[in-house]
């Protein structure tokens, strides 16, 4: 196999934790803090606008079904390097996996602030309460499956920092096994997201009811954003820590990329038209507005990447990346509220507390991340070789 | 090598998931029949006279708090259905409003609250068995202490029906159980109970759909007999069980009340008993003279979302065969494939 996973092992990146940028992030988490407790005293009335026509609101569908499809890019690389045996594409894997632990873990973590009766969580993992035909189930279980299985799969850079080379090495030798679940997980509860709406039935727009579709067309995606992270992240964390760009290394992803959306955009249009959907994106609703920007998001990308002279632009491979994830944001905004009807006379716009909460934990989140990558070895030490 | 192994990594994982996906095609999950004994209403909104006995009754039987709609808060005033309120009437007003159960310039009376559906979506869809459908009844219950709140069922419900109390710190979901609480005692749902004219009844939904059938029969101004409370209890007797704690009145068991009728006449029907068909069917029945979906009632295809949302989930997890075998082939992949990961040397292959 090719060896130049090894041409440039990763470093911690040392450097000083408290800048303003810092700082910044620190005070947004406190503040999703202080509203979450709040929240726990007061009930989920006190700081969010929910009501019984949109029981779900931002903290589900944006931290929990956008917010862990964001964190794929683990998953999307995993599945590249070591099921596709793309080694080329390691030095992306530690950071990407890293940006995905705490994604996940957060998104797991909120959910809790989310549940009405959070004391009883874990009657999801008993028997007895658990019930197995509810897709809530299955994402549940397997998203906390994953959550543990990311930390082992990163525990590498913690055990490296640590110097303990016993447990490393033990590690290591069942290290291929954990990476499988980690592949295998994802590619459940990344689907089954899609599935949570199909009981929604007829209270989902056309546009988004794509029935048995459904897990399809939310994996597809969840990879598809899974790439579009790593891209987005290598560029900010190149910029932001004045590194190198990677773009000889995301050009060919870039590639594997371009395959996959082309084939998306196929298989959204095709069930559309199957379903004989389509013409309600014609209609004079706001659905069928957001419909057309959530396309768009996916066909410029598709425009953007389709030359290899494209894919080596930095400056398109970034603007690509964003596009896709705001498209993959959409289509899941979309699905679980835009075209989520439950009735007349239901509205739902998320409180400035509900946002703050996301807007703090995605603070934190990035917070996390620099303190890790400044102090464990997560980024490559060398520049990637050019081709 | 490289495209070697990459087709060959994409083949075994392709055969492993088809494979597992084929292993368990019979899975498929038609809706789900009624159990033979399920109990339920029926509402016939030519009947109601928009009194809300029905209302009072169902808060006081469940004890559920009032709940203020005007600036003086004189009395119970729910609009809907909510964390306090678990069956509400509403109306239905056009134009002039010169004739009851009229679509055009009319008005009519709606009931609102759970619709013990046979195959129903809130039970599917929650994680933790918080909510049941009772094998020989039919009726849905809520268990608040298995609950975790995550407020599934409510989104999943096409009727709308469970409802949240956003406002405690210790939240529920609050809904219709058709009053099950007070069968130990020989007593019925409390709506049908209390209301005067027989709008809304009681009984074995076998019995509630011949009555609806009879009363789509007559001729609009025929003369006939309305039925009051709980229609034949007599053949309920089986679902009493066998007589247990203290006390003569549990043993007592239903009180016929069939004696209840008062003569009328039949009213102007749509030939239409909703919840027969819509959803796969659901254990209250309703008549109208006025269409259903201006009464706020959905149009629903007699497939149930459930029985749709778990021939998927079985099809693709279905005794965890489909995983197990993919995780099979990816273990196999992934151990060719992974070198250690740290930056001494790769002598672990």
């Amino acid at each position: 196999m090719a060896d130049h996973s090894h041409a440039h092992a990763p470093r911690p990146l040392g450097g000083s934790l408290l800048t303003p940028f810092t700082l910044l992030l620190g005070v947004l988490a406190a503040i999703a803090g202080v509203i979450l407790l709040y929240r726990l005293f007061y009930g989920l009335g006190a700081v969010t606008n929910l009501n019984d026509g949109y029981p779900w609101g931002i903290w589900i569908a944006y931290d929990v079904v956008v917010g862990s499809a964001f964190a794929c890019g683990g998953y999307a690389m995993a599945l590249l390097v070591y099921i596709f045996n793309k080694g080329q594409y390691h030095p992306l894997v530690r950071p990407a996996l890293l940006a995905s632990l705490f994604g996940y873990t957060l998104a797991g973590a909120s959910v809790i602030f989310d549940l009405g009766r959070w004391w009883n969580f874990w009657h999801i993992f008993w028997p007895g309460y658990a019930q197995v035909n509810s897709v809530m189930f299955e994402v549940a279980v397997c998203i906390s499956a994953y959550i543990v299985v990311m930390w082992i799969e990163f525990s590498p850079a913690f055990l490296e920092k640590w110097g303990m080379k016993d447990v490393r090495q033990k590690l290591n030798k069942v290290l291929f096994f954990f990476i499988a679940l980690g592949v295998l997980l994802p590619s459940m509860h990344q689907s089954s997201l899609g599935s949570l709406l199909v009981i929604f039935g007829e209270q989902i727009h056309p546009l988004w009811q794509s029935g048995w579709l459904l897990p399809v067309i939310y994996l597809m995606t969840a990879i598809l954003l899974g790439f579009a992270v790593v891209i987005f992240e290598a560029t900010l964390s190149s910029t932001g820590f004045k590194r190198q760009l990677e773009t000889p290394v995301l050009t060919p992803l870039s590639k594997v990329m371009f395959g996959l959306l082309a084939a998306y955009v196929v298989v959204r249009v095709a069930d559309l038209v199957l379903r004989g959907a389509l013409g309600t994106a014609f209609a004079a609703t706001w659905q069928a507005f957001w419909f057309w920007v959530e396309m768009a998001c996916f066909v410029v990308p598709l425009a953007l990447l389709a030359s290899e002279s494209a894919r080596r632009s930095a400056a398109k491979l970034f603007i690509s990346a964003v596009l896709l994830m705001l498209g993959g944001f959409l289509l899941r905004i979309n699905g679980f509220l835009v075209g989520y009807m439950t009735g007349e006379g239901w509205h739902y716009f998320p409180s400035l507390a509900e946002l703050m909460v996301t807007v703090g934990l995605i603070a934190f989140e990035i917070l996390a991340y620099i303190v890790i990558v400044r102090n464990y070895p997560v980024l490559p030490a060398a520049q990637p070789v050019t081709r | 090598m490289d495209r070697r192994t990459f087709f060959k990594a994409s083949l075994a994982g392709g055969t492993a998931l088809a494979a597992g996906a084929a292993s368990c095609p019979a899975q498929a999950r038609e809706t789900r029949p009624m159990p033979p004994e399920a109990v339920g209403l029926l509402f016939d909104s030519v009947l109601c006279v928009g009194c809300k006995a029905c209302v009072a009754a169902c808060k006081e039987a469940n004890g559920m708090p009032m709940e203020f709609s005007t600036a003086d808060q004189y009395w119970d005033t729910p609009l809907d259905i909510s964390g306090k309120t678990l069956n509400v009437i509403k109306a239905y007003r056009n134009g002039k409003m010169e004739a009851k159960d009229r679509e055009e310039n009319g008005f009519a009376f709606i009931k609102k609250s759970c619709m013990h559906c046979v195959d129903p979506s809130c039970v599917s869809a929650c994680p933790v068995s918080a909510m049941q459908k009772d094998a020989k009844t039919g009726v849905v219950t809520y268990d608040k202490d298995a609950c975790i709140g995550c407020r599934y069922c409510v989104a999943a419900c096409p009727f709308g029906v469970p409802r949240f109390t956003y406002d405690s710190p210790t939240p529920q979901i609050s809904k219709c159980q058709l009053c099950i609480h007070r069968h130990k005692d020989g007593k019925y749902a409390a709506c049908a109970e209390v209301c005067p004219t027989g709008a809304t009844l009681y009984g074995k939904v076998s019995v509630l759909r011949e009555e609806a059938q009879r009363r789509l029969a007559l001729k609009p101004g025929e003369k006939t007999e309305f039925p009051r409370g709980h229609l034949r209890a007599s053949e309920e007797k089986a679902l009493q069980g066998a007589p247990e704690g203290k006390g003569a009145q549990r043993r007592q068991g239903w009180k016929d009340d069939g004696a209840q009728r008062y003569p009328g006449v039949a009213g102007q029907y749509l030939q239409h008993i909703y919840g027969e068909k819509e959803f796969g069917g659901t254990q209250m029945l309703m008549l109208s003279g006025v269409s259903f979906q201006k009464l706020g009632y959905p149009d629903l295809p007699p497939r149930s979302d459930a029985a749709t949302s778990e021939t998927l989930q079985h099809t693709l997890y279905g005794g965890l065969i489909a995983p197990i075998a993919v995780l099979g082939a990816l273990t196999f992949i992934a151990k060719r494939n992974v070198k250690p990961e740290d930056g001494e040397g790769g002598q672990n292959g």
